[in-house]
């Protein structure tokens, strides 16, 4: 492996993509240290990713193959005096377990297959319903063993690690099921409700680009640390928000709307007024910290409230919507909780909470943007396979990175996956998340809007089972095709994620299991997993070098405050005296004058070449650069999504992705000389004097904007990569792209 | 240097914005000054419109600019066509919309929009509708918007119930906003007029005889609706009932009809030869045809107010011709026409008698309380119901307690008495910026109930000592009150008001802070003034007492007026009638 890669010396280098790693690298990046962020896998944000329906798909398959760990190579013949290695694994797959994939809707309408592929619904499909009569029974079975099936996998997985078996798991669900899988008739089709197109699974794959699906269900709090870190250092130019426009709970089998902001109480017709009164009096009091309230310090916050003389209704309330919390929590953490919620409520709308539009998934990608803007240097499939540790200082000296080049650096942030487990310091039992990722046909409760984002507390609907917080987008957000809904499910784990959601799905929804017909939205396909509780790992105490920073994967919370917490602890010890994450100045504030766009460019050019030769060099690897402002960014940003669409259905040619990667090079090369020549112009004229100012000025204009479009070139560039990373996953898996 | 950014010092960018600014200035200017000789040239043409553009959408705020614009588009109007002329306003309006964005608030941009609106061949109001809507959800207290809104919806006739439920949607998203509880006040009495009732004898004064005017009725508003609203208001201040918008609204809810306009009064003294005539509102007699026939005869007299400072006033008094009705053995018949508001009434002077007077027996019911159906008066029940209800939640709430005492006022005004001094009491505490305030109203409300009870006991005397008053009002009402009791309070003045107890004979006014009698002003009958332990300081404040003409006997104990030396001598100067001084 050529050394000339990638330059040998940064200062920090970062391994994973999440969140906790963005944000630090961004930090750091932009106080002027030179980051390497890595990631083995082709996407960004690791266990923080959004992807389209198809990507999930392709996600799935890979966590069912996962196995084969690659051979680790024996790199101590680049050992030198006094090191000794720390192999790294290259395996995150322990992160995610208990996958299982259930598919209740048709794979196909008969219909659909001639006519054009359009989402919107036809009245044809209403005699389809109707045919199939008896198509419940068959659903019914086919799930059923679906659900043995998966919890013999589990039992199976428990016990050793059969990986083939997962992996015919995979197609078996995927594949075999669609075609047993019938669509929900109603048994005795009633008058007044209307029939629900029910839509196909070919239609959702069709339409998968336009869902991104959140491996983890999170909101940002309006005045949560994420926010204001977004907020503080100009990230947020980089994404949208919406707000969530209401917040649901569900309560003796029906799901009931949360009066928490002033407008909903006033407009709620559930509470009496004496009720209003007291809601919004407890909701005002309790801001501020009470001698009354530390009386109640330890005992359960639910007394606290009875006592408040409440009542069912604002008890019910106040515990699980507001305050989120359970009968059995402590009195003053209730409390503070329930602060963090009003705190946050009418700065953006009248919830508290706002959610990124593509998905949480662009968070992470923000800051990686930021770190890019500061000349992070960014490579997707490309790993650390070990770090190089002083004997004697205990203290990491560099990487190698998967190539077995010899990178050094000061710094070395991973992520928790990546270091072996006998080295962590993990709580014990091992905490996780249950997750299921539902896509249904209608919104829990309707409204006069079908565009509500929700937000829905279930309180634990069987002693011992866990409350559930649930995430209802609609495809405004840009998560979901028009006409389905994505439903995030979201708790701590007592079981496996089946286990422990499913009983909550089957209430809420209409499943295929479920014999009663009625109005509740039928799930069309719904995925369940566990993921590690990353709040269970620890920043200390682990068995590594005092300069290698640990990142822990999502933790269960709703709120973003133990990852940014994290990262800006990380960050402080890495550069205790730097200022975290401040402003990222304007573009125009910028200063691009002759010397400067010389020496940067010439600087600039250097890496850029290193990275190119990289990639064509390795074809398997990937290296993207960013460097932009953000003139260039919303440029890109409108690009982004047709062009990726656009190539995605032309033929791979590796041949063809070659040749635009040379001629973008060149392309980026001339335009670096004019702006070169350009700016020595604008120098002589500048000795000219003052008599020509006017046009000095102009010209100086010329030169910036002319930099600019080196910039925007550079952009380019990123984006062609982006392109062949594409390309290049089609060319992988052909069997993928054309499902 | 890797990757760190050369950002500009703030003294570079400010230089650069001085720069930007100066040029920007300088192109103003010019674009500016090429408008104003193109108008004084009188040249409307495309490129003036152009110009004005460019000048207006940096500065929407240009006024002559905007009627330069008008004079061009009207120009345009006569030489081209239709069609054209629709499309030029079309573009028009997509140039406000460009200025309102810069300037929600720009007046000149409203006002050219609404012009622009009016002149259209063919306006799209529905799109103008779009916009007001928009416009509010941004910021529901634009009041240009508002404005520009009620003339959108004014020319468009969009009907009323729409009207009604998009200020239902407005305060249901935000109930704080006065604009919406407003507007919904000017359309309820359209939808939901209160039906009109006869009405009913024994509330109506006997002797006033024409009909109710349609105006006095016009913004009530049924009673079904009333409780649908008085529901609404509820819920807005049981969920905060430190938001004032919902409290105005309902003290709108909870008001009572205009009084009609009426004489109320009519005294005549046969002493003085004098007629003291008094109105249900302020008026200015002068000036709405007041005519006094006595015994068939017109008589030409001069009507003037009880103190020159007044130039509208509710009480007029004339001078008769000496000798008209000075005979004690004549009987005399007074009418008095408010030609204007063809309302007379008629005053008897009997044979033997001094003097008369015709009045409204009824003042209570008139006066002080609504009129309230009994319907109402259960409906105001249970809202005074429901304000305990949250009183007991927000015992410190001054509106509540406020909206309390109005609705026992309403109810009962005598019967509540103490717990409207209670209440009062609270407010002094809990909004103590405002103590003053409430004292005034306390005292107003004191003042009431005493002329109720001076009513019903069907007496001459006034008496309200020991009640903290603070200031007097309703004086327009003791015209007749011939002996007046105000010791041991807290008043400061004797207002010129003071004036209109025209048979006042006696006034003990003891222990109070009166520095200043401007009112002791040519009352005819004034014998006898009490003002021990007062705070009278000096001779010229005891200046309007010698308007008097029967002065008597006066009490002035315990002020500093006392102190100063000579104050006898120059008392008797002053008040040469007085025979009873007490110093």
């Amino acid at each position: 492996m050529a050394a000339e890669e990638l330059p040998s010396e940064f200062d920090v280098v970062i391994l994973g993509t999440g969140l906790v790693e963005s944000v630090v690298a961004a930090a750091c990046s932009r106080v002027g240290q030179r980051v390497l962020h890595l990631d083995r896998r082709s996407y960004y944000a690791a266990n923080w990713a959004s992807f389209t329906f198809n990507g999930l798909l392709t996600w799935i398959q890979q966590h069912h193959e996962e196995s084969q760990s690659e051979e680790v190579q024996d790199r101590s013949s680049l050992l030198e005096e006094g090191e000794e290695l720390i192999y790294l694994c290259n395996s995150d797959s322990a992160s995610i377990s208990n996958l299982q994939v259930f598919c209740y809707t048709r794979e196909t309408h008969e219909e659909e297959e001639e006519e054009a592929p359009t989402p919107d619904p036809d009245p044809a499909d209403t005699t389809e319903v109707e045919t199939s009569a008896d198509g419940d029974n068959g659903v019914k079975e086919t799930s059923e063993t679906v659900s043995a099936d998966s919890k013999e996998k589990e039992t199976k997985d428990e016990a050793s690690d059969e990986k083939e078996e997962e992996q015919s798991q995979a197609p078996h669900t995927d594949g075999e099921e669609p075609e047993t899988a019938q669509p929900q008739p109603p048994t005795a089709p009633s008058q007044s409700e209307p029939v629900r197109k029910k839509i196909s699974y070919t239609h959702l794959v069709k339409e998968g680009r336009r869902f991104n699906i959140d491996l983890v269900s999170k909101l940002m709090f309006s005045r949560g640390s994420l926010v204001d870190l977004l907020i503080k250092s100009n990230v947020s130019r980089y994404a949208e928000f919406k707000n969530i426009t209401r917040i649901l709970t569900y309560r003796n089998g029906n799901t009931e709307q949360v009066p928490c902001s002033r407008a909903d109480v006033f407009a709620s017709r559930q509470l009496s007024v004496v009720e209003k009164r007291k809601l919004m009096r407890f909701l005002t009091s309790c801001v501020e910290e009470t001698e009354e309230q530390q009386v109640y310090n330890g005992r359960p916050y639910l007394e606290f409230l009875r006592d408040q003389h409440l009542g069912d209704n604002l008890q019910h309330f106040l515990l699980h919507s507001i305050a989120m919390v359970t009968e059995d929590t402590p009195t003053e953490v209730g409390l503070t909780s329930t602060r963090h919620f009003l705190r946050s409520l009418g700065r953006y709308g009248n919830t508290p909470f706002l959610f990124p539009v593509y998905g949480l998934g662009e968070i992470p990608q923000c800051f990686c943007r930021m770190c890019a803007v500061f000349g992070g240097i960014y490579c997707l499939r490309h790993s650390v396979q070990c770090l190089l540790v002083d004997k004697n200082t205990n203290r990491c000296k560099g990487v190698i990175d998967s190539r077995g080049q010899r990178i050094s650096c000061s710094h070395f942030v991973v992520e928790d996956g990546f270091v072996s487990a006998e080295r962590k310091k993990v709580a014990t039992p091992p905490r996780s998340i249950s997750r299921a990722v539902l896509i249904t046909d209608a919104s829990i409760l309707p409204s006069d809007s079908d565009q509500q984002v929700s937000m829905v507390t279930v309180p634990p609907i069987a002693a011992g089972s866990p409350s559930v917080t649930m995430v209802e987008l609609c495809s405004a957000t840009m998560t979901c095709a028009p006409g389905t809904y994505l439903v995030h499910l979201t708790c701590q784990s007592v079981g496996s994620a089946h286990e422990d959601l499913s009983p909550v799905v089957t209430r809420m929804f209409h499943t295929s299991e479920s014999h009663d017909q009625d109005e509740r939205p039928s799930v069309l396909w719904c995925l369940y997993f566990n993921m590690a509780d990353g709040s269970a790992a620890q920043v200390e105490g682990h068995d590594l070098p005092s300069n290698v920073h640990m990142c822990s994967g999502p933790d269960g919370g709703l709120g973003h405050e133990h990852a940014i917490t994290q990262a800006q602890s990380i960050f402080d010890k890495i550069l205790p005296q730097e200022d975290f994450c401040p402003p990222a100045p304007n573009p125009e504030d910028i200063i691009y004058t002759e010397e400067e766009t010389k020496k940067e460019g010439v600087e600039e050019e250097e890496e850029k070449e290193t990275t190119k030769e990289g990639e064509e060099e390795e074809e398997e690897k990937t290296n993207e650069e960013e460097k932009e402002t953000k003139k260039e960014k919303e440029e890109e940003e409108e690009e982004t999504k047709p062009l990726k669409e656009e190539h995605k259905a032309i033929q791979p040619e590796e041949l063809w992705r070659a040749e635009v990667l040379d001629l973008l090079t060149q392309l980026v090369l001339v335009q670096k000389e004019a702006a070169q020549h350009q700016a020595q112009v604008v120098q002589l004229l500048g000795m000219l004097g003052t008599q020509n100012s006017q046009q000095i000025q102009d010209l100086q204009n010329m030169g910036r904007h002319q930099s600019l479009l080196v910039e925007n070139h550079q952009a380019l560039l990123l984006q062609t990569s982006r392109i062949a990373n594409h390309l290049h996953d089609i060319t992988k898996k052909p069997a993928a792209a054309s499902q | 240097m890797h990757g760190r950014l050369k950002v500009k010092s703030t003294a570079q960018q400010e230089e650069q914005k001085r720069q930007e600014r100066e040029k920007k200035l300088k192109i103003f200017v010019a674009v500016r000054d090429a408008c104003f000789s193109k108008r004084k040239e009188g040249i409307w043409d495309d490129e003036a419109l152009k110009l004005t553009q460019q000048v207006l959408s940096s500065n929407p705020d240009f006024a002559t600019l905007w009627n330069y614009r008008k004079e061009i588009l009207m120009h345009q109007e006569t030489v081209k066509e239709k069609d054209e002329v629709q499309t030029i306003y079309g573009a028009e309006l997509s140039f406000l919309e460009s200025c309102l964005q810069t300037n929600p608030k720009s007046y000149g941009s409203w006002y050219h929009r609404g012009w622009v609106s009016s002149r259209m061949p063919k306006p799209d109001w529905a799109r103008e509708l779009t916009l007001c809507d928009r416009c509010l959800s941004l910021d529901e207290r634009n009041f240009h918007c508002w404005d520009y809104r009620r003339m959108v919806v004014k020319m468009s006739g969009v009907s009323v119930d729409q009207e009604l439920a998009f200020t239902d949607r407005l305060i249901g998203s935000n109930f704080s906003n006065y604009s919406s509880w407003h507007y919904r006040s000017t359309l309820l009495p359209l939808l939901h007029p209160e039906s009109p009732e006869p009405p009913s004898p024994c509330l109506k004064p006997a002797q006033t005889s024409p009909p109710p005017s349609p105006q006095t009725h016009s913004h009530r508003v049924c009673e079904e609706q009333l409780l649908k609203e008085y529901e609404l208001v509820q819920n807005a201040f049981f969920t905060d009932p430190n938001d004032q918008s919902a409290w105005f609204y309902y003290r709108w809810l909870l008001g009572r009809a205009e009084r009609e306009d009426m004489i109320s009064c009519v005294y005549v003294s046969r002493d003085e030869e004098r007629v003291a005539v008094a109105f249900s509102r302020p008026v200015n007699a002068q000036s709405v045809g007041l005519l006094l026939v006595l015994d068939g005869q017109p008589q030409r007299v001069e009507w003037r107010s009880v103190h020159p400072r007044f130039k509208h006033s509710p009480l007029w008094i004339c001078d008769l011709p000496p000798g008209t009705i000075s005979d004690i053995s004549y009987e005399h018949n007074l009418t008095v026409h408010w030609t204007e508001k063809h309302i007379h009434r008629d005053c008897a002077l009997y044979t033997g008698r001094t003097e008369s007077y015709c009045r409204d027996s009824a003042m209570d019911q008139e006066l002080f309380r609504s009129e309230l159906s009994v319907e109402k008066t259960s409906v105001l029940q249970s809202e005074l119901q429901s304000c305990n209800q949250l009183q007991e939640l927000e015992p410190l709430n001054k509106w509540c307690s406020l909206t309390i005492i109005l609705l026992m006022r309403a109810l009962d005004p005598l019967g509540y008495e103490k717990e409207m001094l209670a209440h009062f009491q609270t407010l002094r505490e809990v909004d103590s910026m405002r103590s003053a305030y409430y004292s005034d109203l306390c005292s107003k409300f004191m003042i009431e109930n005493t002329i109720l009870k001076m009513e019903y006991a069907e007496v001459r005397v006034f008496s309200i000592s020991d009640k903290n008053l603070t200031t007097l009002c309703h004086l327009d009402q003791l015209l007749l009150v011939t002996h007046i009791n105000l010791s041991s309070n807290q008043l400061q003045r004797l207002p010129p008001q003071f004036a209109m107890l025209q048979c006042l004979e006696v006034l003990e006014a003891d222990n109070n802070s009166i520095e200043n009698l401007e009112g002791l002003y040519h009352l005819p009958k004034l014998e006898e003034v009490l003002l021990k332990n007062n705070k009278i300081s000096t001779l010229a404040d005891l200046q309007p007492l010698a308007s008097c003409p029967k002065l008597k006997r006066l009490d002035l104990r315990g002020n500093p007026v006392t102190q100063i030396a000579n104050v006898e001598s120059e008392l008797a100067e002053l008040l040469p009638a007085v025979k009873d001084l007490l110093l």
